[in-house]
């Protein structure tokens, strides 16, 4: 290694810039949301007080910020299974046929994801509208009534379909690119010995992308959380009555709920530990032997 | 022979099938896209009819009302402001600290290059009140001891906060690149007398181009797109980008009920995005492999 001080000064003008920002911004912040949670402070007075656990205390005996959990873990869920479900069959059937249009459908697939959640949910709004909704017209058409879709009680189904309708093209992108690396021989060599596609899919394709859809299903309960954030925010502000309220939102809006900023990063808190917790485990669940190819 | 007739008439079925659902999932993304682009032209009328009728005229009414009286023209000034200068900040920090990490060896290379990755868990969302708490403070400190403040209110700070957060994911996506280059390169530059510096920015970054550019892409559609971030930085509503404006357009819609300028709204925060994307879907589709991380 040499040793000249021109090398250390180029080094230091590069990265100290990045590390600046990336300290004042992201490491700072990170390191108040654990902190604060440990203090009391009002919205407008800045004066921080110590109060050690008591806002997790409050926090347990809080029906709205469990609900929100509870309703933040459903969507986690439900958006995950449907969408690495739907995701990986379509990146699977796009990747092994030859099928007329693919570049098409690949393009169309990933739309939803380029835009924002604002407009998605501006585009949902107009899917959901009772009386001039395009979903209850469709019902209306069948004969059956329209269905109030942002009401207390299908509030989180609706929700869910935005998001898995905005996040199926980007996985199923994800998982053509890993899978369209498979080599086809394999393929070839397990239809000569009579392997239905199925089997090809469940014994091929799966086990041979596993790492990737490991990496993917880390990063997807983080992103969701996030996600599920904006959508509901957008969509319905966390209503109707607390319906689709998600712990993320309450934690933001405690700013105007009176809860204090102690309080909001208590709940922030949470959903850090609860977030790289569920991480962990999909990760321990999910760990299998590393195939190679 | 009869088995191979079957074969393929059953092999024929399977194909004409994934057809239908593969052109049933197109169809329900792009009705949405579409109706919407239908609905910003239609009259104010014409939205108390039938949501598939199609508009008697083309009604640009809709778009110089949002443009002017829903304020869309001031939003989309802002939103290009903000986007292009948080990409020149993100762009000239990101670069040369990526290039550094991923080609250098010194004291506290392996601690930094975990710093970032672990960075690529933390969301932006999360953090969001912290810098705002941190930023108002500022401003309080900033009036005692100057008599002004600038923290809160300002795009330039807004595009600062963009960046930094961009910068985890950015710089795992571009060392990831630079790893791949051959140490001949910088060899070659340095025998033919070129320093560090213009080694870096002669030889390395002309390479990268392809990076470059789908590190450009993802982070200006999520500049773009980002709405969180400027509404709570950004206490003036009429300062705010097109996505947080067309937010408080759709909500205060929901009650006076004018569909038209809202739809135009519509269009005009997603139609950038969308000529982008079609222009340049073979980089971004592509880019993926290396981006696959992102959330």
């Amino acid at each position: 290694m040499r040793r000249d001080p021109k090398r250390t000064g180029f080094l230091l003008l590069c990265i100290t810039p990045a590390v600046i920002l990336f300290t004042i911004f992201m490491v700072l912040p990170t390191f108040n949301v654990f902190r604060l949670s440990l203090y009391q402070r009002s919205t407008f007075n800045p004066n921080e007080v110590f109060i050690g656990l008591k806002n997790f205390q409050m926090l347990l005996k809080d029906a709205t910020f469990i609900r929100s959990m509870q309703n933040m873990l459903l969507l986690i869920v439900m958006v995950t299974v449907f969408t690495m479900a739907t995701a990986l069959i379509f990146a699977g059937i796009l990747t092994r046929e030859k099928l007329k249009g693919q570049d098409f459908f690949r393009i169309v697939f990933y739309i939803p994801n380029i835009l924002s959640v604002v407009v998605i949910s501006g585009i949902f709004s107009a899917i959901y509208d009772i009386d001039r909704g395009l979903l209850n017209s469709i019902l209306n058409l069948f004969g059956k009534n329209g269905i109030l879709w942002k009401g207390e009680e299908h509030v989180i189904t609706s929700i869910v379909i935005a998001m898995v309708w905005q996040a199926i093209g980007y996985y199923m992108v994800m998982y053509m690119a890993s899978m369209s690396a498979v080599p086809g021989s394999l393929y070839e060599s397990a239809g000569l010995d009579g392997a239905s596609r199925l089997t090809q899919f469940t014994q091929i394709t799966i086990p041979l992308i596993w790492t990737n859809i490991r990496t993917t299903l880390t990063f997807f309960i983080i992103s969701t959380i996030n996600m599920a954030f904006l959508f509901v925010s957008a969509m319905t502000g966390g209503g109707p009555n607390n319906a689709s309220n998600v712990a993320l939102l309450y934690m933001y809006n405690q700013k105007n709920l009176g809860g204090g900023y102690g309080y909001a990063m208590a709940i922030g808190v949470v959903i850090f530990v609860v977030s790289f917790g569920l991480s962990a485990l999909v990760n321990k669940v999910t760990q299998r032997e590393v195939l190679e190819y | 022979m009869r088995l191979d007739k079957e074969v393929s008439t059953a092999e024929r079925l399977y194909k004409i099938f994934i057809y239908v659902v593969l052109i049933l999932l197109a169809i329900m993304i792009l009705i949405p896209v579409l109706w919407v682009m239908m609905a910003s032209v239609k009259e104010t009328s014409e939205h108390y009819g039938s949501p598939w009728a199609l508009p008697s005229h083309i009604h640009w009414q809709n778009f110089s009302d949002a443009w002017t009286k829903a304020n869309m023209g001031g939003y989309m000034l802002h939103s290009i402001f903000v986007t292009l200068l948080a990409l020149c900040i993100l762009l000239v920090v990101a670069l040369p600290a990526s290039y550094c990490l991923a080609r250098f060896q010194f004291v506290g290379q392996k601690f930094l290059n975990t710093c970032f990755m672990a960075g690529l868990f933390i969301n932006v969302n999360y953090i969001v009140v912290p810098i705002y708490l941190m930023l108002s403070d500022g401003d309080k400190w900033l009036k005692k001891a100057l008599g002004s403040s600038f923290l809160l209110n300002n795009h330039v700070v807004v595009a600062i906060v963009y960046a930094a957060t961009a910068l985890p994911f950015t710089i795992y996506l571009l060392s990831s690149y630079f790893a791949t280059l051959p140490h001949d390169f910088e060899e070659a530059a340095y025998i033919d007398g070129a320093g560090y510096a213009r080694t870096m920015l002669q030889v390395i970054f002309p390479m990268a181009k392809p990076s470059i550019i789908t590190v450009i892409l993802f982070n200006f559609m999520s500049f773009w797109n980002e709405y969180i971030i400027i509404k709570t930085l950004v206490t003036a509503r009429d300062q705010w980008t097109l996505p947080a404006g067309l937010l408080n357009l759709m909500q205060a819609q929901q009650s006076a009920a004018e569909y038209g300028p809202m739809y135009a709204g519509l269009v005009l925060v997603m139609l950038p995005v969308l000529i982008l994307y079609i222009c340049v879907q073979k980089n971004l589709t592509k880019g993926m492999t290396v981006g696959g991380l992102k959330g």
